[in-house]
């Protein structure tokens, strides 16, 4: 009986040491080895980008040159002079943008400078005097009789950061210096939003944060013709010679990339690299057969057949297999003699100047005419040199609009200086580079709260301590990029908008953050009920057991007390 | 244009009614232009088209892919913007009684397979984990350009998937699957990224239109080849090769494109007619709640053509013609100076000293050691 009763001791104890083995030691050790590492993100830091404030600072200065103003008003003229204007995109992103004015009267240089007889010579007078910062915009106010200006035109805006204003303050006669300024005001506002950033390309640029739906028509064309912001950029020159019989093609294109791509570039640097190939392509033929049109004895393409003229050429063209950096494509076809001249149609069914048509986010083909160069008994093939300027010319402009400069529109009553031998005037740059950086910012906070989002919807993703550092090095990035865009230092600000979206993509991107396969609850339950039950059952059953006998026993010390 | 000054006040009139039409027909004509430029927002296509199971007598998965792959090529998009994944290869399997061909037609009159078929991923190379990967971009660094997804915010993609499924996932190779919870956070992860403008997902599996049922990202439209509980079935068998050539939802959507040129504005209404219960056996569903466009004003080459948008190049730059010097080759080093070569030499000349010298040297090591009297069996 005693040896029954000990036994039974033995085995009660050993059913609890075993149950306090499976829950002390068990449940714990197969939590910890079935759990996916996750390293820490800084997750209250990424909550904050959600909420997005951009406040962006532009530096203006005010030169007021002699005739502008009285004596007495140049004495009382201030000396800075804030304005802030505040908009609300969608409910987690505002804008604020800040111009901080500056007013001063003309040195003495700078009268000298703008006693040049032409606004351009002036212009380049003014240039080399000083040294304006990226992002910052000085304006000259002229006197109304000035003859810098053609009589009609109130603004010339130069190659670098600096206008020419026409003063309206003579007509108004005996004005305190408030009014002079109050006048001011509005033609200010509009160079302002000609050479630095205006509200629609800024909200353009902002479109990776919003929902769909909330940019306007022009903007939407213009945001679907530029490449989105990437860090590098492919671009390939090809030529197309269908008729290698008849025409034997020359063209020096190392020197042409030298003499007017390249500069382009080079100023294009802070934004991003740039890879440039040029190849030749023999026997390449348009997809579609242009239409002879005799009244302008040429063989006509028009303007609704030109859709279906890439594709074919696109599946011959090589490329570089080595990078994913996004490809702009520059071709030049030379027709066969046999169809030649080719001219390109408009709508309206009127010849185009340039012979040119691009695509949005794709490229440019532009169809160059050679019957000209020979006669009809030359002896075939022909040396045919291409001229590189025209055609270059052609293609800097389709290359600008590809990498978001806009198409000049000059406002009326402004006249802008064309685009020197660089293809784009500092300006420009600038208000690409406001619009990069905010795109940059947004484009980046988006991915950065997206992971985040992501990794905490889907819980079975292993995030290594790389994964970690990247988003903490991007958000660093970000919030000195807005920080900077504050202050107005526009090129740091687009330098640590670059690192920010590269650090974001990369750690979007990262190969290591796919899902483990997903598992339903019912599959789940399938895996782990054999393994477990047939552990669990009997120390269930023996558990039970023995809180029924310690009941018992209870019971009984119970009823013999009583 | 000003309109002219004529002394009768009817002609004048008249004129400037034919002048108002003229005008207002060029404003109709810039809008509708302008218009059909923003109808869509789309300005690249991209494809993925997929095949997941293997084994010979699955032909008829690659075949559906095949067909699809070949409709989409001829309607413009290039190779370099399709990612296409086949499973198995059966061009070449040793069973194909007609090597390098795999036909979609019996009587063996369409072989899709030809000379200009780029197979991105193929055999084991597609699994669930390259799916997704190529899907989200995820991928490792060294993948080439043409295994990649680069789309952007302005593409429209075309998925297309076949293979053997069943309710909520769809089998891949034979020994894995992906489910369509996992195919919903794919998209939606691509969505987060802007990674397409409009999806268009075609499944043609058994129990087919399980897969779409747990989308919820905006911009998807999807087809299936069969409802849930259905099966689809193959459409016919050829006797030659031995087996089902192709599925019967993909033979009649074959044949749907066969009529669409890259000019055609046939919409997504037409599609979704293609197989009715007649034809097909199963019904094939689709799912548009979450597009954005109306279905009829979708056309079928947004999703299987590449029609882009043109814009005529109004600005140019005038460039001054830039008188560059022929480069002068004066400062360069002769070319015997930049390559330097032994000449070679043309007659025999005995070995030189060093050669010499050595087997002298081995040769009295040789006989020093052994002695003199080995000297007699040398000559």
């Amino acid at each position: 009986m005693a040896a029954v009763e000990v036994e039974k001791q033995r085995g009660r104890s050993a059913a609890v040491a075993i149950a306090a083995l499976v829950i002390a030691a068990g449940i714990p050790l197969w939590w910890k080895t079935t759990e996916t590492y996750r390293a820490w993100l800084p997750a209250a830091r990424i909550s904050e980008l959600e909420a997005l404030q951009l406040e962006l600072r532009v530096e203006v200065e005010v030169v007021f040159a002699r005739g502008t103003l009285s004596p007495e008003q140049q004495k009382k003229v201030p000396a800075s002079r804030m304005r802030e204007q505040q908009q609300q995109v969608d409910d987690k992103t505002g804008l604020k943008f800040t111009y901080e004015t500056r007013f001063r009267t003309a040195t003495v240089m700078e009268e000298d400078a703008l006693n040049q007889p032409t606004a351009a010579e002036a212009d380049h007078a003014l240039h080399t005097l000083t040294e304006t910062s990226c992002g910052s915009v000085v304006i000259y106010i002229i006197p109304e009789a000035s003859a810098l200006l053609p009589q009609d035109m109130r603004v010339y805006v130069g190659r670098s950061r600096t206008a020419l204003l026409r003063s309206q303050v003579a007509s108004v006669v005996g004005a305190g210096l408030p009014e002079v300024l109050a006048a001011l005001d509005p033609q200010m506002e509009q160079v302002l939003q000609t050479m630095s950033f205006n509200h629609q390309d800024v909200t353009a640029a902002l479109t990776d944060r919003l929902r769909p739906g909330l940019s306007t028509r022009d903007s939407l064309a213009d945001s679907m013709r530029a490449f989105k912001s990437s860090p590098g950029y492919e671009i390939t020159f090809s030529l197309l010679n269908p008729d290698p019989k008849h025409h034997q093609l020359h063209w020096d294109v190392e020197a042409a990339l030298d003499a007017y791509i390249y500069p382009l570039l080079h100023k294009m640097a802070p934004v991003a690299n740039f890879s440039v190939d040029s190849q030749i392509l023999y026997y390449a033929v348009l997809g579609v057969n242009p239409r002879y049109d005799a009244s302008a004895s040429a063989y006509t393409l028009s303007a609704d057949s030109l859709a279906h003229v890439i594709n074919p050429v696109e599946a011959r063209l090589g490329s570089n297999a080595a990078s994913s950096n996004p490809v702009l494509n520059f071709l030049l076809y030379v027709p066969d003699s046999l169809h030649s001249p080719l001219i390109i149609r408009n709508d309206q069914k009127q010849e185009v100047a340039s012979n040119a048509f691009h695509s949005p986010r794709w490229g440019g083909i532009m169809v160059y005419n050679v019957d000209g160069a020979y006669g009809n008994d030359t002896q075939f093939p022909v040396d045919i040199a291409i001229d590189m300027s025209r055609v270059m010319g052609v293609f800097l402009s389709q290359l600008r609009l590809m990498l978001g400069f806009q198409q000049t529109g000059a406002p009326p009553g402004f006249v802008l200086e064309a685009a020197g031998r660089e293809g784009v005037a500092e300006w420009e740059l600038d208000r690409l580079l406001w619009s990069r950086s905010v795109e940059n910012v947004a484009t980046a906070s988006a991915s950065i709260t997206s992971l985040a989002q992501l990794l905490d919807q889907i819980a079975n993703i292993v995030i290594n301590d790389n994964i970690a550092q990247q988003v903490a090095s991007a958000v660093t990035a970000l919030q000195a990029a807005v920080a900077e865009l504050e202050a107005g230092n526009l090129a740091l600000a687009l330098e640590h908008s670059r690192e920010a979206i590269s650090a974001s993509e990369r750690a979007f991107f990262d190969p290591s953050l796919l899902h483990l396969l997903y598992f339903p609850d019912d599959q789940k339950f399938a895996i782990y009920i054999p393994l477990f039950l047939p552990m669990c059952v009997p120390i269930l059953l023996s558990l039970l057991k023995i809180f029924r006998e310690v009941q018992q026993h209870r019971a009984e010390k119970r009823a013999k007390r009583d | 244009s000003n309109p002219p000054v004529a002394p009768e006040i009817s002609s004048s009139v008249a004129l400037d009614f034919v002048l108002i039409g003229r005008t207002s027909a060029f404003l109709l004509l810039h809008q509708a232009r302008a218009e059909r430029f923003f109808r869509s927002d789309h300005t690249n296509n991209w494809a993925v088209l997929v095949c997941t199971s293997r084994f010979w007598f699955n032909y008829r998965h690659v075949a559906n892919t095949l067909s699809v792959y070949r409709s989409v090529k001829r309607l413009g998009i290039p190779d370099s913007h399709i990612v296409l994944m086949l499973a198995d290869d059966m061009a070449c399997n040793h069973r194909n009684p007609k090597p390098a061909t795999v036909f979609s037609h019996k009587n063996m009159e369409l072989n899709v397979y030809g000379d200009d078929v780029e197979v991105d991923y193929r055999g084991y190379e597609v699994t669930v984990e390259n799916f997704l990967r190529v899907l989200t971009g995820r991928l490792p660094p060294s993948t080439p350009r043409s295994k990649r997804l680069l789309s952007d915010d302005h593409s429209n993609i075309l998925i297309y998937l076949t293979g053997h499924g069943g309710n909520g996932f769809l089998k891949f190779q034979d020994s894995e699957e992906i489910s369509n919870v996992e195919l919903a956070d794919a998209f939606e992860q691509m969505w987060q990224k802007r990674r397409y403008n409009e999806l268009l997902f075609i499944i043609d599996t058994c129990q087919g239109a399980s897969m779409y049922e747990r989308f919820y990202s905006p911009n998807l439209m999807a087809l299936a080849s069969s409802q849930v509980g259905e099966d689809s079935l193959s459409h016919q068998p050829d006797l030659a090769i031995g087996v089902h050539l192709m599925d019967r939802y993909t033979f009649y959507l074959l044949e749907f494109l066969e009529d669409i040129h890259p000019a055609s504005q046939a919409n997504m209404n037409d599609l979704f007619k293609v197989c009715p219960k007649s034809q097909c056996v199963s019904t094939p569903g689709h799912r548009t709640d979450l597009f954005q466009r109306d279905p009829g004003s979708v056309l079928i080459t947004d999703f299987f053509g590449s029609v882009r948008k043109v814009e005529i190049t109004m600005e140019t730059i005038n460039l001054t013609p830039h008188t560059e010097t022929a480069l002068a080759y004066v400062d360069q080093l002769p070319v015997a100076q930049i390559i330097h070569q032994k000449p070679k030499q043309k007659d025999w000349h005995p070995p030189d000293g060093f050669i010499l010298g050595l087997w002298t040297l081995i040769l009295l090591v040789f006989f020093r050691t052994y002695g003199i009297k080995h000297l007699k069996h040398i000559f």
